[in-house]
């Protein structure tokens, strides 16, 4: 042990004199989604424009990696100096004082150029706490062979009612083709980021005014009996373990007939690298369950974003690097190494004005619609920020118990209606102790 | 075995002892050969056994995104580490309790087995504010310590059983010879405990390698082991079968191995006193 | 031997040990104690002094009784599968065949595998429902794919942690197995005892030792079962224990204060069993 230190020792005092001039290490807590490894693939750019800057990349599962961030940021740990996190966190942590604000991104950064929306999401008080590296909405994909084969076409606003004789039309199970994907896998971020969205398309929230959970309202019963329905007849097996990823390749493989997901999921299932059928790909909006149903449909808003812990003491540091990665100037990085198609979406303006992104990027009209539709504000019926998600601390956990309760209802161990219940009573017992209902 | 035993019924165990044999291994095989498939390879209806273009351009991928052998040097450092300050601690208790055992011995071994049941997650917060407090976050030093403490009670009972073999007759006859205790320990009682030290050592890096929750806890980069670098490939976007098997393979393969080659010290202490 | 100096002697060895878990046990003890009765949560500002109301909070969450189910279900389980399955594969180890030892070997595997690996792999790539290979191996036997992790959670897990306990108990009995003299059992065949009775007469007492020793063991370590949740199914009433559900707490909800009592609830519950244990181990394992 002690031999061990003393080498450690030396090493590190001989580490000091070679590199005199001041090196900063970055330790850097991100997602394993394909534009994170881009990213991290692209690090070399980054260090040969700033040579005393090195980089530690940590790449973790999603949940994983929040469960590392969220114990470190709480605990005042400092083991990272970015985190890669949501637009959930953002609010939460900036309002706790663990986020440092972003204030020093550079002239060149333009921070008037990021998506207003996306840019509210991302600021308290006015203050930009993080920055968007890729922002999605919601959207219907679908495959228009498939479509063309059932003979409909997609109207221009699509109903649920609509969803539901494509879905079944398209429906060819012998041939492996499933007329319906969705998000079955629990988790807040998984199973009730779809369903929390599908329940606003039919008019319902999470909270009313005075904080009741509405779980048993006549909102979120359409919502799940149509999803566990749609699912249960004309979806893939195993669907209440399929989250995005799984969707994604499902997708890809030509298995699903339509699939209301993340925008983001556009560039993959339109990449002929990732994807069996790259052209036969349709974009729509979101549908609606009710007449002028709120936002159009698009209840749905997120942002995969760079945020500086206070605990890091490399601020400046990192803020040069989150200035790097989140600028246009990436964005044209990795438009001229792997095209524009698979540049991070949703966060600049500027992105869907170049007419060269608009032209390899068929679905970019549909993205930048349904993320400016996106209203994820407070109001009157809706005391919280949010829309697929609600931003109080309580709602991971239980969003996430909701989520395993709606799983199970999927694969039909549970009715929607005690399913329910059970959600309702949860929620209702965790927001009483939290002190939210009075 | 020695009863004579007819053919027919050799052949026939021999292939019921290989089915079973084979059906236990049967997901880590499928694993490695999976890692050797292309992605679309990997998610084939029906599966490809053999047949099918071996690659390794997932293993290429994977070391490219992560350094495999950073990852694997924690993991070397950790379990030797934790493996070695285990045994400073543990051989002279074991070897008080073997040699001088009182009455209340067997009852410290059982306190000592039950800190193991203790959730771990109790400590979650309390360790990570120790840590942050000493610097230890991300630090070998500090994860060697927490692993030592976790698997010290299995340290202390397995050398326990091992010492308490030893005849105490052996120890007296020397005494009578006049050794010394330095002698009587160097001499005498360690070459007759090196089998059973072995196999602890063995069991021990084991147990210290595979850890996955501490070990991801409290690491970032430099300390982090491959528990660690496996959930980097857990399910990420896109078809990953295939990498995650490289992964996979790359993060059980030292262990299996060294495993293999030590089975026969290994299971002999693995009887932790259940045979007499 | 035991004279009164080799005894402090013998006190000055234990001594590290003794210490180093007393501290390693009592100060997260402490600590746990200690939050447990205060509102302590991630996102709080202060952390007043609660008394007992984390406890009835979470000994009145119906997640914590179906935890405890499931950790009971899934110890006995495991120990069932692994017992039994253990026994059989020792006695037919114990035969004469060929490439004993290389079967040996492929029988030992999985207790190498880490947690998250043998995990990983039984979810991805055995019990998937389209792709997993049972699924493919149902297919071509002309029946219907079975959803392992949705339908069957906790079986799903059962069995995935018994793969990886299996080798263990394997290789105990086994080596206690080979241990029981061809005397005995030829003494016994003379008096024409059939193969059952002489393995419920002579093999099965004889190994009574080996069996406790692997419920000793496999108890400690599957009622702190984590991983195997964690990838496969991520919880849920029908599948977390209590470690997942304790582990949530914090992980999700940030709430230090419940999942401090819920682990000292645990700890009472894991001295009730190891007071069971003891008196198993104590009754078979006297020298």
């Amino acid at each position: 042990m002690y031999l061990n230190r003393l080498i450690a020792g030396a090493a590190s005092l001989l580490a000091l004199t070679v590199s005199a001039g001041a090196q900063t290490t970055l330790t850097i807590g991100t997602v394993n989604n394909s534009d994170m490894i881009r990213m991290q693939g692209l690090t070399d750019e980054f260090t040969k424009a700033h040579p005393d800057i090195t980089v530690n990349w940590v790449t973790l599962e999603e949940n994983v990696l929040r469960q590392r961030v969220t114990t470190d940021i709480a605990t005042n740990g400092g083991q990272f100096d970015i985190m890669t996190i949501g637009t959930y966190e953002v609010p939460i942590w900036s309002k706790q004082g663990w986020l440092a604000p972003l204030d020093n991104l550079g002239q060149a950064y333009d921070v008037d150029d990021i998506l207003p929306p996306i840019r509210n999401a991302l600021s308290t008080d006015g203050q930009l706490f993080a920055a968007p590296f890729y922002a999605e909405s919601v959207m219907t994909l679908y495959r228009t062979d498939l479509l063309e084969k059932a003979g409909l076409t997609m109207p221009e606003k699509p109903t649920w009612t609509f969803i539901s004789e494509a879905a079944e039309k398209m429906t060819d199970k012998d041939a492996g083709v499933y007329g319906i994907c969705l998000r079955g896998k629990p988790g807040w971020g998984e199973n009730m980021a779809f369903l929390g969205n599908m329940a606003r398309e039919f008019g319902a929230n999470y909270f009313d005014a005075s904080w009741q959970p509405q779980f048993e309202s006549d909102g979120w019963k359409q919502a799940v009996t149509l999803y566990v329905d749609l699912m249960t007849k004309y979806g893939p097996p195993g669907a209440a373990s399929n989250g995005f990823n799984e969707n994604l390749s499902l997708f890809g493989q030509g298995k699903c007939g339509m699939w209301m997901d993340a925008t983001v999921a556009a560039s993959f299932v339109t990449d002929p690298k990732q994807s069996q059928v790259p052209d036969k790909v349709g974009f729509a909006p979101a549908p609606c369950g009710i007449d002028n149903c709120p936002n159009e449909g698009a209840n749905w808003l997120w942002a995969w974003s760079l945020a500086i812990p206070q605990s890091s003491q490399k601020k400046e540091a990192a803020q040069t690097f989150i200035a790097w990665a989140t600028s246009k100037d990436y964005l044209d990085l990795v438009a001229s190494k792997e095209g524009w198609a698979n540049v991070p979406p949703g966060t600049r303006t500027s992105l869907y004005e170049n007419p060269e992104y608009t032209k390899a990027a068929p679905f970019a009209e549909a993205t930048l619609a349904a993320i400016n539709k996106a209203d994820p504000s407070a109001g009157e019926n809706k005391p919280y920020v949010g829309l697929q998600f609600a931003a109080i601390p309580e709602f991971q956990g239980l969003g996430t118990a909701v989520g395993q309760v709606m799983a199970a209802a999927l694969s039909g161990q549970q009715s929607v209606d005690q399913a329910l219940a059970a959600a309702q009573a949860q929620a209702t017992r965790e927001m009483t102790r939290a002190g939210y209902i009075k | 075995m020695a009863r004579g035993i007819s053919p027919t019924r050799k052949i026939g165990m021999t292939v019921l002892a290989w089915a079973v044999g084979f059906l236990i291994f049967f997901p880590i095989l499928w694993t490695v050969l999976t890692s050797f498939k292309t992605e679309l390879d990997a998610i084939a209806i029906p599966p490809k056994f053999l047949v099918f273009d071996w690659t390794t351009e997932n293993y290429a991928a994977i070391q490219e995104q992560r350094n495999y052998f950073s990852f694997l040097m924690n993991s070397i450092y950790l379990s030797l580490g934790s493996t070695a300050l285990g045994l400073l601690i543990a051989i002279p208790a074991a070897w008080a309790m073997a040699f001088s055992p009182t009455k209340r011995t067997k009852d410290v071994l059982l306190w000592m087995l039950s800190t193991k049941m203790m959730p771990a997650v109790g400590a979650l917060v309390p360790i990570t504010i120790l840590f942050r407090n000493f610097g230890l976050l991300d630090s070998r030093i500090g994860l060697i310590v927490i692993l030592c403490l976790i698997n010290l009670p299995i340290i202390v009972w397995m050398l326990y059983t091992y010492f308490k073999e030893i005849p105490g007759e052996i120890l007296e006859a020397a005494r009578m010879d006049g050794a010394s205790l330095v002698k009587e320990i160097t001499q005498v009682l360690t070459p007759m405990a090196l089998p059973g030290i072995a196999s602890t050592i063995l069991l021990n890096v084991i147990l210290a390698w595979n850890e996955a929750f501490w070990t991801l806890l409290l690491t970032t980069t430099n300390a982090a082991p491959l528990s660690a670098f496996i959930a980097s490939f857990s399910s990420p976007q896109g078809n990953f079968y295939a990498k995650l098997s490289a992964a996979s393979t790359l993060a059980i393969a030292p262990i299996l191995i060294i495993g293999w080659f030590s089975q026969k010290q290994l299971v002999r202490g693995l009887t932790f006193g259940a045979v007499k | 031997m035991a004279t009164l100096h080799t005894k402090s002697a013998a006190r000055a060895m234990m001594a590290p040990a003794v210490i180093a878990l007393f501290v390693w046990m009592i100060v997260p003890l402490a600590l746990t104690l200690w939050f447990s009765t205060l509102r302590y949560s991630f996102y709080g500002i202060d952390t007043p002094f609660v008394g007992f109301e984390n406890y009835t909070y979470f000994l009145t969450d119906p997640r914590f009784l179906s935890a405890f189910q499931n950790t009971l279900i899934l110890v006995l389980g495991v120990l069932f599968v692994t017992v039994v399955g253990g026994t059989l594969i020792a006695l037919l180890l114990d035969q004469a065949f060929f490439g004993q030892s290389a079967v040996r070997l492929l029988v030992l595997a999985p207790f190498f595998v880490m947690p998250t690996v043998a995990a990983l792999v039984w979810k991805n790539m055995m019990m998937n429902p389209v792709y997993g290979v049972i699924s493919q191996v149902l297919a071509a036997l002309g029946l219907p794919p079975v959803d392992w992790l949705n339908n069957y959670p906790l079986l799903s897990i059962i069995i995935i942690v018994a793969w990886q306990w299996l080798p263990f108990a394997t290789l105990i009995l086994l080596t206690s197995l080979q241990s029981l003299s061809e005397d005995q059992k030829e003494a016994a065949e003379m008096d024409g005892a059939g193969p059952l009775s002489i393995f419920f007469y002579i093999t099965l007492p004889h190994m009574k030792r080996a069996i406790t020793v692997v419920i000793l063991i496999q108890t400690i370590f599957i009622l702190s079962i984590y991983a195997e949740i964690f990838v496969t199914t991520g919880g849920g009433t029908s599948s977390s224990n209590l470690t997942f559900f304790i582990a949530t707490l914090i992980q999700l909800d940030g709430d230090v204060g419940t999942a401090s009592a819920g682990g000292i609830v645990a700890v009472i519950l894991a001295n009730i069993v190891s007071i069971f244990l003891v008196r198993l181990v104590g009754k078979n394992l006297e020298a």
